[in-house]
């Protein structure tokens, strides 16, 4: 019992910080929660974490949020998944709260553009490094090297030239799915006849 | 009941959207703009505003138009209608997935997904880097200008973490770094 209240406090703690220091959105924050999560915590394991964000994909809401409650619930219940998806909101929540009540000021302050266009270069290293660690730890078969360039260019082709091309992505992770499952299917035929 | 509307608009919102971020610009502009609780134009500006600070663009929206409409009770409606479908959704999945969790076809459908995750985090990092280095950070639709000061300070910064970590085998702390980002931030910009 103590142990879990202490997780908790953990999860609340940890999704405050991915919080508070997530820039650039989605699929951005995911590569801090991996950090996080996955590398310095070992929560979960990375082919759960994988599982995580297919999950969190295909449905509805803020990627991030459904992320947090997920892990949440994986380590430490309801409780869990309540306190990390809060402690997640929070700073959020407060800062823009606090920006509202100052907003004409607040978008005209030389100085926090300034503070926040360097950490804006911080954030993209981090992210950078952490796609890096994402792929030099995963199994690179012939499936890999066929389905993340042609992923990668089927992304950025649409991002360019539709303002709206957030279904493209769950198209690919759908057709990922049927993938796996085929390659499952066929895979378990060999065995049998084996 | 200006509460309610609050709450009940955003929980559309929040329910109809997947992918998050920005893909929930048309439902706001059609559920929010046509209410006249903000402009189309104060919307552009807030995005802007969101891409600067910190978390999912869907809370930030949330907390601004319920602050600016009814204050603390107002901004707490809204960001709880946004993020209770996605709590609720994923609850609901993860004890069903529970049952599921030692299926072959499970991890084989997830082992056929990876790669494409990575593809999608790795283009939003190259979307998001092109756009600050080239475009002003906003949209590919501004004008194009190399941000020389940005493509600078960010290639010291990568450098930095590379070097740090050949040297001590460890990677540098991620906060101490971001807090070094925007001290250099004040210095050159």
């Amino acid at each position: 019992m103590k142990e879990k209240i202490l997780n908790c406090l953990k999860l609340f703690i940890v999704f405050l910080k991915i919080g508070a220091f997530s820039f650039g959105g989605g699929y951005a924050m995911i590569g801090i929660i991996q950090n996080e999560i996955v590398e310095k915590r070992k929560w979960i394991r990375q082919s759960e974490f994988f599982e995580v964000v297919v999950i969190a994909e295909s449905t509805p809401g803020p990627i991030s949020v459904n992320v947090a409650t997920y892990v949440g619930y994986k380590v430490a219940g309801i409780l869990g998944s309540s306190l990390a998806t809060i402690g997640l909101v929070l700073p959020s929540f407060v800062i823009i709260f606090i920006i509202s009540l100052f907003y004409d000021d607040f978008i005209k302050n030389e100085y926090v553009m300034k503070a926040f266009s360097g950490i804006k270069c911080g954030i993209m290293v981090l992210l950078l490094t952490t796609v890096i660690k994402l792929a030099k730890k995963m199994e690179r078969g012939l499936y890999f090297y066929l389905a993340f360039p042609i992923a990668l260019i089927i992304m950025i082709l649409f991002s360019i030239f539709l303002s709206d091309f957030s279904w493209i992505s769950l198209i690919l992770i759908i057709i990922g799915l049927i993938f796996g499952i085929i390659n499952t299917a066929l895979s378990n035929k060999k065995v049998k006849k084996v | 009941m200006i509460f309610l509307e609050l709450f009940g608009v955003f929980f559309l919102i929040g329910l109809f959207t997947f992918g998050g971020g920005y893909a929930m610009i048309p439902l706001i502009e059609s559920q929010v703009v046509s209410r006249g609780w903000i402009s189309t134009d104060a919307l552009y500006d807030f995005i802007a505003v969101s891409e600067v600070t910190p978390g999912p663009f869907a809370i930030n929206i949330a907390t601004f138009i319920g602050s600016s409409q009814q204050g603390f009770l107002g901004a707490l409606c809204a960001t709880l209608g946004v993020v209770l479908p996605s709590f609720i959704v994923i609850l609901l999945l993860a004890t069903i997935l529970r049952k599921f969790s030692k299926s072959k076809y499970l991890s084989g459908a997830i082992d056929g997904v990876k790669p494409i995750i990575i593809s999608l985090i790795s283009s939003t990092v190259i979307m998001l880097m092109v756009k600050t280095f080239f475009f002003g950070g906003s949209s590919l639709q501004s004008p194009f200008v190399i941000d020389r000061t940005t493509i600078a300070l960010f290639l010291i910064i990568f450098g930095f973490v590379l070097i740090y970590k050949k040297v001590f085998k460890k990677d540098f702390n991620t906060i101490g770094m971001l807090i070094i980002s925007a001290i250099f931030g004040l210095i050159v910009f």
